[in-house]
């Protein structure tokens, strides 16, 4: 705890030390380095995992931060998945151009969709945001000629990574690709929530009812994040579509939005980390799991889920931060 | 003379049947400090949530320094100068008291918008936060998450929070609502010591306080303006005893 005095510099450097890089997340992204050495073979999972990282963290700008509620956020997953992989067939495989293709026609929809959501909260919201994903699923699913369909979309290449890098079947370039991009967002968002917008997004997310009441624009401020959201998720999805080089229906999925929400819940909201945190947990489970007993992992999920809400209100992430600072206490008070 | 900091005119509001604010016409002058009392029910949050449109009237209008606001949104209103505190606590009980202000500092100076610089940054807004916490005795409790402040002092992050927004009119509902009436005092002393530009509007119930800290009275009475005086002319009408303090007047 800060010594507080009324000195105007103090509060300053206080703030300033709240926004502080700590030693723990340089182990952290050292730590996702790892799977290159240990687990070449499981490179395609790590990618996988570093991409529903990437989408966790999306979900959790919106539902840790400014606290809006959202069951539909594979739409924007989806949407820029679909978009990466067609513009890839029909115009070049160029992996960057396309990741950019895809991020900018999901945020577009997410920018649509702010205008309405903005007004909503709660229940209403969540119905809202599950609508939204459901209509697009379906209008994939019908507009077969351009999507596959329930087939899905076949026939995605990619060109090699900076034209010397291929998508090679073990994942080498996959997650290199998707762990950069992920590593590259976090830091903007980890920017972002320091920041003054950051600061209204907490605000609203504490005191919606306030928030107009210091004068503050709430409905810009979660068309601003909501759309930026939905950006991140389209960088999720595209990377999905890139380096798996195919494109499902259910990238917009009900199951995906829920489970996202899972990871994010799991991991612990509004920190960042919780979202990354719970999306490792959430796919080495899968990937366990399944293994064991293909038709029934999910029930260890939703016993993880339970016991998780039930003790960690915090999260898996808060869990362990109340843990370290029992453990500083009680260290100091020696 | 000085000039209208804030008038109504004609205002109107009803909950189906129920008239809430019938025909208000209120005209403060600059830097006036006006108490708003009433029995309960007499329609006088409500009248705060009119003014800085929280509730849409009916009829009528609002004008501010001269300005018609009637249509503003209700942050709108508060860039303007039309600032408020609420009766029952409403802040951000996850941010301490240093952040909910910045917060505040932050949307006035129109820099809330920014994503990329670091909050710290703002060095101006954040010293001009502390500042005003040092003024209502929160410099050294600003650290600490606002749910975790007693009461009294959550009541003066209330009025905090609304001069960060630097109102020209301020509208405190019971600023001291469930404080002790030892600590009631601290409250007032602090509204008291606000500028003399600023153009003060309270509801208190506590008739010493209305009549130690109000240059002018407004009673209200079933959503109406029933008189307004000075304190010594409302002490010596007599209808605004019987009001007051005979039946219990639920209107």
């Amino acid at each position: 705890m800060a010594v507080p005095t009324d000195t105007a510099a103090e509060p300053v450097r206080y703030l300033k030390s709240q926004t502080r890089w700590h030693w723990a997340e340089t182990v952290f992204w050292l730590a996702t380095l790892l799977p290159f050495y240990l687990a070449p073979d499981y490179l395609q999972l790590a990618s996988q995992i570093a991409i529903t990282a990437l989408f966790a963290l999306s979900l959790d700008l919106i539902l840790g931060y400014a606290g809006i509620v959202s069951l539909g956020q594979a739409a924007f997953f989806g949407t820029a998945a679909y978009a990466a992989g067609i513009f890839s067939k029909m115009v070049w495989g160029e992996p960057f151009t396309g990741l950019l293709v895809g991020t900018a026609a999901a945020a577009l929809v997410g920018y649509a969709s702010s205008f309405v959501i903005a007004r909503f909260r709660h229940l209403t919201l969540i119905m809202i945001t599950l609508g939204l994903s459901l209509l697009l699923e379906q209008a994939a699913n019908s507009a077969g000629w351009l999507t596959g369909g329930s087939d899905g979309l076949q026939g995605i290449e990619i060109w090699p990574l900076f034209g010397a890098f291929p998508f090679d079947l073990w994942g080498y370039t996959a997650y290199a690709y998707s762990l950069v991009v992920l590593f590259v967002v976090f830091l903007c968002a980890r920017r972002l929530i320091n920041s003054p917008f950051g600061l209204a997004l907490r605000g609203i997310r504490e005191n919606a009812v306030r928030m107009p009441a210091v004068g503050a624009p709430s409905r810009k401020h979660i068309r601003t994040i909501y759309t930026l959201s939905a950006a991140i998720a389209g960088l999720a999805g595209a990377l999905l579509a890139q380096t798996t080089q195919t494109v499902a229906l259910d990238a917009l999925g009900f199951q995906r939005s829920a489970d996202v929400l899972v990871m994010v819940v799991l991991g612990g909201t509004g920190r960042l980390y919780g979202g990354i945190v719970g999306a490792v947990v959430y796919m080495i489970a899968h990937d366990q799991l399944s293994g064991m007993a293909p038709q029934y992992w999910y029930f260890w999920i939703g016993l993880l889920l339970v016991v998780v809400v039930m003790f960690l209100p915090n999260g898996i992430l808060g869990g362990l931060s109340a843990a370290a600072n029992w453990l500083h206490e009680r260290w100091s008070s020696k | 003379m000085s000039g209208s900091a804030l008038a109504t005119r004609g205002l109107n509001k009803s909950f189906g049947s129920l008239a809430v604010a019938r025909d208000i016409a209120l005209d403060l002058p600059v830097g006036r400090r006006y108490a708003l009392i009433g029995p309960n029910g007499a329609g006088k949050t409500t009248l705060i949530n009119l003014i800085t449109g929280m509730l849409k009237p009916d009829a009528g209008e609002i004008m501010l320094g001269g300005e018609d606001i009637t249509a503003l949104e209700p942050q709108a209103r508060v860039r303007k100068g039309l600032a408020r505190t609420f009766q029952i606590n409403t802040l951000f009980p996850g941010l301490n008291a240093l952040e909910a202000v910045t917060l505040a500092v932050s949307e006035r100076r129109g820099i809330s918008n920014q994503f990329w610089r670091n909050i710290a940054e703002h060095r101006e807004a954040i010293e001009e936060a502390h500042e005003i916490l040092v003024k209502l005795r929160l410099g050294d409790a600003c650290y600490q998450p606002t749910r975790e402040l007693p009461y009294g002092r959550q009541r003066l992050l209330e009025i905090a929070l609304a001069l960060a927004t630097r109102p020209k009119v301020l509208l405190l509902d019971e600023p001291a609502a469930g404080v002790p009436h030892e600590e009631s005092g601290e409250i007032f002393e602090v509204v008291a010591g606000l500028s003399d530009q600023l153009t003060l509007l309270f509801i208190e119930h506590d008739m010493h306080v209305v009549f130690r800290f109000a240059s002018h009275i407004i009673v209200l009475v079933g959503g109406a303006i029933y008189t307004e005086g000075t304190p010594a002319e409302i002490a010596a009408d007599p209808g605004v005893r019987e009001v007051y303090l005979g039946k219990r007047h639920h209107g």
